[in-house]
Parts: C-alpha cells; sequence; structure tokens
C-alpha cells in the first residue's frame, strides 16, 4: 500500500476567502491524504509548519492578488531550508499569465484556476509524488 | 543506516527537519522505525508530559496555544503533538488543530506536529508515544499532548503524560454526565472552558460533588479551573495549576510510580499486539477464516465457540511444531 501523502494547505498571508481551501481540503481528506490546515499563514509561518509535519505538499490558495508576491516567496524559503523536494501547489484567480509565470519562472508545480475540477488537483498531488520514497 | 544514524545525530542536536523525519518514518512504519527508537529512547524520559483531553470543540488547541506562550516565555523549549481524527473510510485526515497555534518563531522554541489517529480509536495514534518520545530526546523540555476529541471512553492519553487535562465547557451536560466512568476518572487537572458563558458555575459544581461523594482514595484532588482560552482568561491560573501538579508528582516516588505504571500497560499492550500481528500474519492467514464465516452464517456454530475452537487448534498446532523442533 502507498504511504498516505501529507499535505500543509493554508490561505496565503491576509486572504480571506476560504471556501475553496475549505473545499480542496476536504476532497484531500477523501482521497486519503493526511491535510494539515493552517488557517492564514505567512510565509515563513507556513515553511516552518512544512519543515515540522515533513510536508510532501504544501497547498497556497491565493485569491486576493498576492500570488506572485507571497507564492514565490514560499518557494524561495523551502529551498533555503532545504526542502527541495516538497512540492508547492497554487490554487485561486488570477490572470492565466500569472499562473504560467509562477510555473515557469518561481517553481510553483502546478497552478489551478477557478472551474478546475477537483479529481484534476488530486491526481495532479497523487502523481507529483510519484517516484518518491 | 548511515543516513539514518545522522537523522539521529541531528534530531539529538535539536536540528528540526531530521527530528521531523524520524517521526514520519515512525509514523509510518517504515522498517529502520525499531532501530530509530532503540537509538532515540535512552536519550528521551527527560522532559514533563502534559496530556490535554476533552470533547470535540471544547477548545483543547486554543487552550494549549495559550499554554505554548506561557512555557515559552518562561523559557521552556516546548514539543506539542496534536492528534485529530482519521476517516474510517478513506484513511486520510484533515487536521487542523494548528488553525488555533500561532507561534512567534523569533520568541519561541516550540514544535508542532500533528498527527491522524490513523483509525485507532482512543484518542492517539499508535504512535503518539513514541512520536512524543522523539521530541523528547531531542531536546523538548516539556511535551504537551493534545489528543482528538474525545467522548467518555478513549482515555490512552491517561498512559502516556504526566499531568492529565480534562477540558470541558459549560454545555459538556449535567451532573448526571459528571457522574459517570471514564473520561472523568482521568483527569489530574479539570478546565471548565468558555467560563464566559451561562452554566459554567453550575458544571464546576457538579464536578466538585462528583469528587466530594468519590471513594477513591487520592492524594491528589483535580482542582478545578474557570478558563475562557479564546480570550486568554484564567490562563495564568490553569498554567500554575499544571506545576503545582509536577511539583506534587515530584515529591516522593509519585512519578517514578506513575511513569513504570504507564510502563507495565505499554508493554502489555505491545506483547499482545505483537502475539496479535504473529497470530493473524503467519497462522490465521493460511486458515480458512472464510469457512468458519460460513459456518456461523449457517447458524450451526456461534462466533465465540467457532473463535475459542480456532485457538485451541492453534495451540495445539504450535505445541506439535515446537515439539518436533525440540525432539530435532
Amino acid at each position: 500500500m502507498a504511504r498516505r501523502i501529507k499535505v500543509v494547505i493554508a490561505k496565503l498571508g491576509l486572504d480571506i476567502h476560504w471556501r475553496g481551501v475549505y473545499l480542496v481540503a476536504q476532497f484531500l481528506k477523501e482521497a486519503g491524504m493526511d491535510v494539515v490546515y493552517l488557517g492564514n499563514k505567512f510565509p515563513a509561518e507556513i515553511v516552518e509548519a512544512a519543515i515540522e509535519e515533513d510536508a510532501d505538499v504544501v497547498g497556497l490558495s491565493s485569491l486576493c492578488g498576492n500570488h506572485l508576491t507571497l507564492g514565490p516567496i514560499v518557494v524561495e524559503m523551502l529551498k533555503k531550508k532545504g526542502l527541495n523536494n516538497v512540492k508547492v501547489f497554487m490554487g485561486g484567480v488570477m490572470p492565466p499569465e500569472d499562473a504560467k509565470k509562477l510555473e515557469k519562472e518561481y517553481g510553483i508545480t502546478k497552478v489551478y484556476l477557478p472551474d478546475t475540477p477537483m479529481q484534476v488537483i488530486i491526481d495532479g498531488i497523487t502523481e507529483s509524488m510519484q517516484g518518491t520514497a | 543506516m548511515q543516513e539514518i544514524d545522522k537523522l539521529i545525530k541531528e534530531s539529538l542536536n535539536g536540528e528540526k527537519r531530521s527530528t521531523a523525519r524520524l517521526i514520519s518514518m515512525v509514523e509510518r512504519g517504515n522498517e529502520n522505525a525499531p532501530y530509530i527508537l532503540k537509538k532515540i529512547f535512552p536519550f528521551s524520559g527527560k522532559a514533563y508530559y502534559i496530556g490535554v483531553t476533552g470533547p470535540p470543540g471544547a477548545g483543547k488547541s486554543t487552550t494549549v496555544d495559550r499554554l505554548i506562550a506561557r512555557f515559552c516565555k518562561n523559557n521552556y523549549s516546548v514539543g506539542v503533538i496534536a492528534v485529530d481524527p482519521s476517516s474510517p473510510f478513506s484513511g486520510g485526515a484533515l487536521l487542523g488543530d494548528r488553525v488555533r497555534m500561532h507561534v512567534q518563531q523569533e520568541k519561541m522554541d516550540v514544535f508542532i506536529r500533528s498527527m491522524s489517529t490513523d483509525r485507532v480509536m482512543g484518542g492517539l495514534s499508535r504512535t503518539t508515544k513514541e512520536a512524543s518520545r522523539i521530541l523528547d530526546a531531542s531536546g523538548k523540555q516539556i511535551i504537551i499532548i493534545e489528543t482528538a476529541g474525545v467522548g467518555q471512553s478513549e482515555l490512552d492519553v491517561a498512559e502516556a503524560t504526566d499531568t492529565v487535562l480534562v477540558i470541558l465547557t459549560p454545555e459538556s451536560g449535567d451532573s448526571i454526565q459528571i457522574m459517570k466512568a471514564g473520561l472523568m476518572e482521568i483527569a489530574d487537572i479539570f478546565v471548565v472552558n468558555k467560563a464566559d458563558r451561562p452554566g459554567a458555575k453550575d458544571i464546576s459544581l457538579s464536578i466538585q460533588g462528583m469528587l466530594d461523594r468519590s471513594l477513591r482514595k487520592r492524594e491528589w484532588i483535580p482542582p478545578i479551573f474557570m478558563t475562557s482560552a479564546s480570550t486568554n482568561v484564567g490562563i495564568d491560573a490553569l498554567y500554575e495549576g499544571v506545576w503545582n501538579h509536577s511539583r506534587y508528582l515530584k515529591q516522593g516516588s509519585h512519578l517514578e510510580e506513575r511513569r513504570k505504571a504507564q510502563l507495565k500497560l505499554e508493554l502489555r499492550a505491545r506483547i499482545e499486539n505483537e502475539f496479535s500481528h504473529i497470530l493473524w500474519q503467519d497462522i490465521v492467514a493460511e486458515k480458512n477464516v472464510d469457512k468458519v464465516v460460513e459456518e456461523i452464517w449457517s447458524r450451526s456454530i456461534d462466533p465465540q465457540n467457532a473463535a475459542r475452537k480456532m485457538a485451541m487448534e492453534l495451540i495445539e498446532e504450535v505445541v506439535l511444531k515446537w515439539g518436533k523442533n525440540l525432539c530435532q
């Protein structure tokens, strides 16, 4: 049996939109993952939680325009702490070109924009874990 | 093995990432888990263990958050294990205790780890104790174990900690609920949280009455603290109360006796575990359990007698096997 994937998931910074992140958290739980929900947290706190929880995946919810400012900082800080294996996913509302930029230039594994079917997110996370012990 | 030894060494030096990795390995039943525990165990046992339990939504995490702040302010290094339930269907879990916990990293020396119960009843997971020992060995002076929200009979935390806080609210029921066995009997300290709500005084009187009527000989009478964790009221008194209990335990041999009694229970559970593991893995698996189920289904035998018959057959078989080995 494959081991359970551990996901640390947070509302990025001061973003108060909660419905999307609740939805994702609940579906990931039902897909058999351990989901540590942090609530509102800034990058330093998210990275600290990822260390302590030994997370496989960090999920960031951003619907208030902080995706390009805070998102890349999380990836950077994870790398600085030596957590190169942790995959960072983002979800929320942003211009599609920003999403591409985050994936191509800032090391975000995948950005999920509105209307993404839940199964796509579950599969995306599961597939990103393949080949890791 | 070299890699594991390096992780262990780093963890013992307080390196967070290595500690986190070791906990994962033990939690997942990694093949190296027994080795890790063997190496870590001699360094554990120095920390003071506090258990926090109570029904869902009573304010366990918020209270823990407040206690962390007080311990850190007094320069203690704190380790927290927060347990939440796993899904009986998917096995997954939504671990939400960290939402209530606010750590200022620059000022506070704290390590928080969330764990799912992993389908275990009792309020803790199979490896919560082991994880707390890893934190202990890594230099944490105070270990707080927060259980999943419990009902009346999930009492594992009493066998894993030195001071048990049972957190209730004014909505926790009438005096009959308070008189019931189980959860109410394991408290070293009672906390009536959300004490700003109506009914707080009533429930504290019910607890007091229950304690007064108890025939159990107690040297330590559990005190009752009224708190409102979210507004930070009554926490200083609770913090002092925890130390009071700790001082009581450290008088004479109370602490040693308590911990030895816990170790005895743990050892017993582990032995049972080993046996049932061997039974299911090596022996019962070969038997035709389904066939017996069919027999029970057709009402030709009842479950209790079927089990006894199977157990007897197994013992016979084992004895024969051993006998053979002895003769050779």
